[in-house]
């Protein structure tokens, strides 16, 4: 069997090559769905933590990716209208630069992950799939219905936000960009897998009688986990609102959160790089099926149903087949 | 005297009409092992759950080196001590057994919020872990699939999880339970040895290791202590062979 390490080497490989072959051909539009399915896949990284190795099935992480994306959308918009966010108690300008723009959608979806994940760790299975995608489905309410930032038409912002050095406007360098971001998020993902949190955790989705008798606080391991989870998860959601220049309600909805799921269902639960198979395959399929028929889905669904009947290691694991485990 | 180990103080549970638990009182003195018998149905497994952590008793308290643990989690009297084994093994079975040793080495060490280090590369708990391994003699099974382990060897691995805690107290629930004579055998004379470590109660159902290990044993039937006392004690205790042991043992 491959080890996994090459089956990530090239996935990542292929996600680098595309791209640069497409700005060889002159294909500007390939650069954009390369792009697409690196946010996308950025986004799975992050709801991987938590379903893959922590065993918290969250039907709900459009909301990290929502208030990422709203995070972008909000201090952009003032900056473009030269308008203050706030005044009192102290000035607050809006902003166009991307560090500033990542580091609020961090610091934000980090917050509601740890306001959401202590709430719905309370419950386990089930309810706790339904808890999550309910407080999902509220932000998504509120954000068709709160009239300031555009409501349910949402809202535009007309230039790509900057980044230091950079012209984010021209593709394939915005497509460095988010890879780069990409590979540093994987990175630390791969040395917190095997942290001793990393053990931790995935030891507590195995049994978590014996992790809490070892005097491991399960719940707070989790909630921990959780917040990362979805701080990478907005993160991923900031560059997606300024790869479309665009952030509406959509970006809360529960189709997104199944949407995300599907990408790591797709490449391979709990393995590093599933969620870039997953989220390339899917942008693929999407491209290409939808090219050929409305109705594209309907294939989708049976590939997914192939893979959860017959590959449920997804596409990584399908190759690797080696169990999920500390090397 | 010296000051018991563990001490549990009065303890109730009800479940509804049910009394699992009846104004039980047993202490787990240091050097000893301490066997907890009884029939099926006794209330064993509900009053190791009230002292080990998971169930809180309606009434009473459990002590641990005279510290009140009563009403902490699960994982906080780990972290004050108390090392269980379970009947049925609770293992990560998708874990190397290597690997299932360095999870208890990293919960007792208390450094579960680490997130950059390697951990299969931490000295400290690597060694605990594999002499916890070698202590129960399962270093050359160490990078095998837990799940691939034989039901022994799995026993054993409990054991060694126990270990890594460096432990106050050990519970053991049914340790042999389906070992088979010679593992049996050897784990008693483990046992024997690991008292002097650190005190032991031992729910166990081979009257052959209860009466080959304990220093004292505890009857509990219908929830209720009814006798406590040596293996003599126990053994010639006329309310014992008539509740428990039966007639055909005591011939």
């Amino acid at each position: 069997m491959i080890r996994e390490r090459y089956i990530n080497a090239v996935i990542l490989a292929l996600m680098v090559i595309i791209p640069i072959a497409a700005l060889w051909m002159d294909e500007p539009f390939t650069i954009t769905l390369a792009t697409k399915a690196v946010i996308l896949a950025l986004a799975a990284v992050g709801l991987n933590l938590a379903l893959g190795q922590g065993g918290l099935v969250s039907f709900g992480h459009a909301a990290y990716f929502g208030v990422g994306g709203y995070a972008m959308g909000i201090l952009a918009s003032h900056a473009q209208n030269y308008t203050p966010l706030m005044e009192v108690p102290f000035l607050i300008e809006g902003t166009n630069q991307m560090p500033v723009i990542w580091l609020v959608a961090v610091v934000a979806s980090a917050l509601l992950a740890l306001v959401i994940g202590a709430l719905s760790l309370r419950t386990s299975g089930v309810y706790f799939i339904m808890v999550t995608l309910a407080f999902g489905q509220m932000l998504y309410y509120f954000a068709i219905s709160w009239p300031a930032y555009g409501g349910e038409d949402g809202l535009s912002i007309y230039v790509r936000n900057e980044f230091p050095g950079l012209n984010t406007l021209v593709p394939i360098q915005f497509f460095g960009l988010c890879f780069a971001v990409l590979c540093v998020v994987l990175f630390m993902v791969h040395r917190l897998n095997q942290s001793p949190f990393g053990l931790a955790l995935m030891g507590a989705h195995q049994n978590e009688e014996r992790a809490r008798t070892v005097g491991i606080n399960v719940t707070r391991l989790r909630l921990v986990a959780f917040v990362i989870s979805g701080a990478i998860t907005g993160l991923a959601g900031a560059l997606f609102a300024d790869l479309n220049r665009f952030v509406s309600p959509v970006m809360f909805d529960w189709h997104t959160s199944g949407q995300i799921m599907i990408f790591i269902i797709l490449g391979g639960v709990a393995r590093l790089c599933g969620p870039l198979a997953g989220a390339s395959l899917y942008i693929i399929l999407e491209h290409y099926l939808g090219g050929l028929s409305e109705y594209w889905q309907i294939y989708l669904g049976l590939i997914l149903l192939f893979v959860v009947l017959f590959a449920k290691g997804g596409i990584v694991g399908g190759l690797a087949r080696k169990e999920v485990r500390h090397g | 005297m010296a000051d018991p180990v563990l001490a549990v103080h009065n303890i109730s549970k009800s479940f509804g009409a049910l009394k699992a638990s009846d104004n039980v009182t047993l202490d787990l003195m240091p050097g000893e092992v301490h066997a907890l018998i009884g029939p099926n149905g006794a209330g064993k497994s509900t009053l190791i759950k009230q002292i080990a952590g998971g169930l809180t008793p309606d009434e009473g308290r459990v002590e641990l080196l005279g510290r009140d643990v009563t009403g902490l989690s699960t994982a906080a009297r780990a972290q004050a001590g108390l090392s269980r084994t379970f009947q049925i093994s609770a293992l990560a079975m998708g874990y190397t057994p290597l690997e299932n040793v360095m999870l208890g080495a990293v919960g007792q060490s208390g450094g579960v919020f680490r997130f950059f280090r390697p951990v299969m590369k931490d000295k400290m708990l690597l060694e605990r872990a594999w002499q916890a391994l070698k202590r129960v003699g399962l270093e050359e099974n160490a990078h095998a699939m837990t799940s691939e382990l034989s039901h022994g060897q799995r026993r054993q691995l409990e054991v060694a999880v126990a270990l890594t805690l460096k432990p106050k107290a050990f519970i053991m629930d049914e340790p042999m339970a389906g070992m088979g004579a010679e593992g049996s055998k050897r784990l008693t004379d483990f046992l024997h040895t690991l008292k002097e470590e650190a005190p032991i109660l031992l729910v166990e159902h081979d009257m052959d290791a209860v009466f080959a290990l304990a220093d004292r044993i505890s009857v509990l039937v219908y929830g209720k202590i009814i006798a406590t006392g040596s293996v003599d004690d126990i053994r010639n205790h006329p309310e014992v062979r008539t509740a428990y042991l039966g007639e055909e043992d005591a011939a």
